[in-house]
């Protein structure tokens, strides 16, 4: 199968070869039990002449607080997900009550900024709106969501508890094409004009979430902002948000663009400052069922679980995983 | 004790030298400025000047760190490739039309002012106490961050800038943080007012927030014949920001037109 060109493909280098040791701390580097975090196989890392340390990343602040409150449960199964959610996707259960508050309260103390609700799909959990009145309180908020389950009473929810709260809640809504052909083809059958469904039933209300796109294939940031602009515009959301995200080449889209071919720019340690600052594991942690992770896009990987609480995970940590390398380009390129 | 806080200037000298008129109608016995004095506006020197011949106590804003190092701006703070490109256009023209004098001025200028009055300590900074370009939104701010950013700071109130829009919060501890706004452009409101935090010590609410009228056709004007975006100027004449929306949060993004 030919490898697709995709817009964080970088220029092939010489060194493409060059390799990692895997320097991360035991008990960072092994879930304390496999059974609670159970990690995907990771490759081997290839074999070189020079084996350099790959560059450290230093914990700011608590900028975002990712809580993974529905785990890997979706209603849908996105061939792109950089995790593998799905309607039978179980390998990270969902955050009890308890949990979901215990991570609000130990992020408050810690000085969060901002709290994430992500997945999976957070609208899937049952307690939802009680998991959202207890962020706010703290916090403000943004739910991470496909929009499918976006529905009237839904909106209903999101504006009473705005309305409860001087801190924003946010939705931050997927979309990943202007035309059925481009968003189905990711996002499966029929998604397209279900999530058109619930921008126009938001911008009744409105409302205006951040429309959330995934550059894959076709869809360019630089390019394509003002053509879904238009389109979020033409739903009767006057006030459009639109916000790009690199495609993550790990999780399901594995099977479509086979991972990372070129690690070059994973050997350039250290990293500039001002690189290395944007990063999301500088600003952030994700909390799921089974413990603390990096990042909200290494939530499957045992070897990125950093903690079981918050308190003892802000430590530095090295850019092991392949992806880090679209992180890092992204923040080369200023993000969004 | 009263005294006027100007948020971001960004060139406005029509609305800084109003602003001072104002401040000292109304009492104000020291006046301080949390930074970002240049950028966006026309004829950068002459706000630069207003505040260095009246010896007005300025704290340094990101724009300032930059255009007195000559550095690039940060793209940190833009979030769409073509708000950078304006941004990095505009920088070009601050850099090359600010006097070679006043580049020290701006890269001299401390990153946090303090003092003590009646055993309140003040702490102005451009962003926030950690950083120099960390934006406290009113409603994306945590309380609980407030207070630890003003007691890491060894601060009973921190006066601060960097969003364009003024609030304050009264902390459970008694601590208060008071973000300034901005002279630079409205509030996103659709007036044509610009806003400035006053502090009167012997008042019941020590902060309040001064609305001022000023020439904006004048600045407008100005803006045209110096070529600088339309888009900064469709702001300055509506109310209305038409650039920097996407760094909103949602609640402020809501209150504006665009």
């Amino acid at each position: 199968m030919t490898r697709r060109q995709l817009p964080h493909d970088t220029p092939s280098r010489s060194f493409r070869a060059v390799a990692y040791l895997p320097v991360l701390a035991p008990e960072m580097a092994t879930p304390r039990s496999p059974s609670r975090a159970p990690a995907r196989a990771r490759p081997r890392p290839v074999p070189s002449l020079v084996q350099l340390r790959r560059p450290e990343v230093r914990f700011r602040f608590l900028d975002a607080l990712w809580i993974q409150v529905t785990g890997t449960h979706c209603n849908i199964a996105c061939r792109h997900c950089f995790i593998s959610c799905g309607p039978k996707a179980d390998q990270i259960p969902m955050m009890s009550t308890g949990q979901v508050e215990e991570a609000l309260e130990e992020g408050r103390s810690l000085g969060m900024r901002q709290v994430y609700f992500t997945g999976g799909e957070p609208f899937l959990h049952p307690q939802l709106p009680h998991m959202v009145r207890a962020a706010l309180r703290l916090a403000p908020l943004t739910i991470v969501t496909n929009g499918l389950l976006v529905d009237a009473a839904a909106v209903r929810m999101i504006l009473e508890e705005s309305q409860r709260t001087r801190y924003s809640l946010d939705l931050r809504l997927s979309l990943d094409g202007t035309t059925q052909e481009e968003n189905d083809r990711v996002r499966g059958r029929g998604t397209f004009e279900k999530v058109l469904e619930t921008l126009r039933r938001l911008g009744r209300a409105g409302l205006s979430p951040v429309v959330a796109v995934v550059e894959h294939e076709g869809v360019v940031r630089a390019e394509s902002r003002e053509r879904f602009r238009q389109l979020v515009r033409e739903l009767g959301i006057d006030r459009p948000r639109v916000q790009f995200l690199p495609l993550f080449r790990m999780g399901r889209e594995m099977r479509r663009t086979h991972g990372y071919h070129d690690l070059g720019l994973l050997a350039s340690a250290p990293l500039l400052s001002e690189v290395e600052s944007r990063l999301p594991c500088a600003t952030g942690r994700a909390v799921t069922s089974q413990g603390v992770y990096t990042c909200p896009m290494l939530v499957e990987h045992g070897s990125a679980r950093v903690g079981e609480r918050l308190a003892g995970s802000l430590h530095p940590i090295r850019l092991n995983w392949d992806t880090c390398q679209t992180c890092m380009l992204d923040g080369m390129n200023g993000g969004n | 004790m009263r005294a006027a806080f100007f948020g971001e200037v960004h060139g406005n000298w029509i609305a800084l030298e109003a602003a001072m008129r104002d401040a000292r109608a109304r009492g104000a016995e020291a006046m301080y400025c949390l930074g970002d004095v240049v950028g966006f506006g026309p004829y950068p020197d002459r706000s630069i000047e207003l505040l260095r011949e009246r010896a007005v106590a300025t704290v340094q804003g990101e724009h300032d760190d930059a255009v007195g190092n000559e550095r690039p701006i940060s793209s940190a703070c833009y979030t769409n490739p073509g708000e950078e490109r304006l941004a990095r256009r505009d920088h070009a023209y601050t850099l090359a039309k600010i006097s070679a004098g006043h580049r020290p001025w701006l890269a001299a200028l401390p990153r946090r002012i303090s003092f003590e009055h009646q055993d309140v300590r003040y702490l102005l900074v451009h962003g926030s106490p950690r950083r120099q370009d960390e934006q406290l939104w009113e409603s994306a701010t945590p309380d609980d961050l407030l207070e630890m950013l003003a007691r890491d700071a060894d601060a009973d109130v921190v006066v601060c800038s960097h969003t364009g829009l003024h609030w304050q919060a009264a902390l459970p501890s008694g601590r208060l943080i008071v973000n300034a706004g901005a002279l630079a452009r409205p509030a996103n409101d659709g007036s044509r007012r610009v806003w400035y935090a006053f502090l009167d010590t012997g008042a019941e609410e020590p902060f309040s927030f001064v609305p001022l009228e000023y020439d904006c056709e004048r600045l407008a004007a100005e803006m045209r014949a110096e070529k600088l975006p339309a888009q900064f100027v469709e702001a300055i004449l509506t109310g209305f920001w038409t650039t920097g929306l996407d760094m909103l949060p949602v609640k402020e993004r809501l209150r504006g037109r665009h």
